[in-house]
């Protein structure tokens, strides 16, 4: 089973993400800001992260940079999930090593849609009709 | 839903999603957390807000849930692109080296996803289709979707619905909330309001046909005889895409399975049996998209 991190600051938001991700098929681990989610990831690399910008101590974006830089640190699929919508800050985080960007708000299909087109996940086949 | 209820949950979907509703989204709230007030056992909305303000963060997890679904999406079910990318544009390539052009119809256009799905991916092939001509005709009954797909402008949800963010940051320009595709791609797409149920032989021939989701709203006659009259306007050696739950098989031998790629089919040669037919359809109705 692959493990996503969700690193988050609102438990609701992450609540929500969880039920997602474990829909999925994904173990989550849970982060409240950057530094909690760099102590997660030297214990073990998770496949996936999705990755809140705003957030206390050390937003996703510092995250980000220390994680890249730290060894296997260039192996988990990085998904920004944050309200900061702006083509300048998206441009940043491509820049600055993530793998897919989600504007908030969003819901199991964008967050299915993401992790597809990074390849954390394969959707059915649908049936025929 | 009382009003101060309404104002809750606005301001809840505004903290905690950025969902931001304007003040006459009533019907919209009802329609989404009616079935979530019913799955949690209480009959109304005014129910779910007070169980909300109880502090249930499941129930307020659910409620944002179902407030941030929507429908339509870039490049859906991926694989259909996949064979235009990787079979037939370079089945074209071969095939129309001398005419060098392409006449592709998006058959169910609607607003717009797929032919700027389609538009992105040639334009991604780059430079092997420098000097052809290559058309995209989005038809659609709805002449609403057709503005909406010709103005090109798509929300935030909407362009997060299957479009990597690199072809997002590469052909779109950000207005606010909004996002427009590029002038160039929207010169690549030309629109027209059709009804399948109707002649549509005026559009001429075609190399490819997207026709997806859509038949699947037609009885199995209107089916078969949309599929005899689509094998019609196609030339012998084209292309016909269908939707992921959609399948000729069964239901008409004009057009035959392509090997081993799922949904795509080419004219068989057969032509369609004077039952099934190629005349129109008798039925008074419009049909549903």
């Amino acid at each position: 089973m692959k493990t996503c991190l969700i690193v988050e600051d609102s438990s609701i938001v992450r609540k929500m993400a969880r039920r997602i991700l474990e829909g999925l098929g994904f173990a989550v681990v849970e982060a409240e800001d950057g530094v909690d989610a760099l102590v997660v990831c030297k214990r073990a690399m998770p496949e996936a992260i999705l990755l809140d910008w705003n957030m206390p101590v050390m937003d996703g974006y510092h995250f980000l940079c220390h994680l890249r830089r730290m060894p296997g640190g260039d192996e988990p699929k990085v998904v920004f999930c944050t309200t900061e919508n702006g083509i300048d800050h998206i441009t940043r985080a491509i820049d600055g090593g993530a793998n897919e960007y989600i504007m908030k708000p969003f819901d199991k299909e964008i967050i299915a849609a993401k992790f597809q087109e990074v390849g954390l996940i394969e959707l059915p086949e649908p049936s025929l009709i | 839903m009382t009003p101060s209820d309404y104002e809750y949950l606005r301001k809840l979907l505004k903290d905690h999603s950025g969902l931001d509703l304007s003040a006459d989204k009533q019907y919209l709230i009802e329609s989404r957390l009616l079935p979530l007030s019913r799955k949690c056992g209480v009959p109304g909305i005014g129910d779910l807000v007070q169980k909300m303000k109880g502090g249930s963060s499941l129930i307020i997890a659910q409620v944002v849930e179902a407030m941030t679904t929507n429908e339509t999406f870039f490049f859906r079910d991926k694989v259909p692109f996949e064979h235009f990318r990787d079979t037939i544009i370079p089945e074209m390539l071969r095939a129309r080296a001398n005419r060098k052009s392409i006449r592709i119809w998006c058959a169910a256009g609607s607003t717009g996803q797929e032919p700027y799905s389609l538009a992105m991916s040639l334009k991604e092939m780059g430079a092997v289709l420098a000097g052809w001509r290559v058309e995209i005709i989005a038809t659609d009954l709805s002449n609403e979707v057709l503005e909406k797909s010709k103005s090109g402008v798509y929300s935030q949800f909407e362009v997060q619905r299957g479009l990597p963010i690199q072809l997002l940051v590469k052909y779109f320009k950000q207005n606010g909330e909004l996002w427009q595709i590029s002038p160039e791609l929207r010169a690549m797409v030309q629109h027209r309001q059709l009804n399948l149920l109707h002649d549509f032989s005026q559009l001429g021939a075609f190399d490819v046909i997207f026709c997806r989701n859509v038949l699947i709203y037609f009885d199995q006659d209107t089916k078969i005889n949309i599929f005899g009259r689509l094998a019609k306007t196609m030339e012998a050696d084209g292309f016909l895409v269908l939707g992921a739950a959609e399948t000729v098989v069964g239901l008409t031998d004009v057009f035959k399975p392509f090997p081993d790629k799922r949904g795509l089919y080419r004219p068989s040669g057969v032509r369609a049996a004077s039952s099934g037919g190629t005349s129109m359809p008798k039925i008074a109705a419009m049909a549903g998209r």
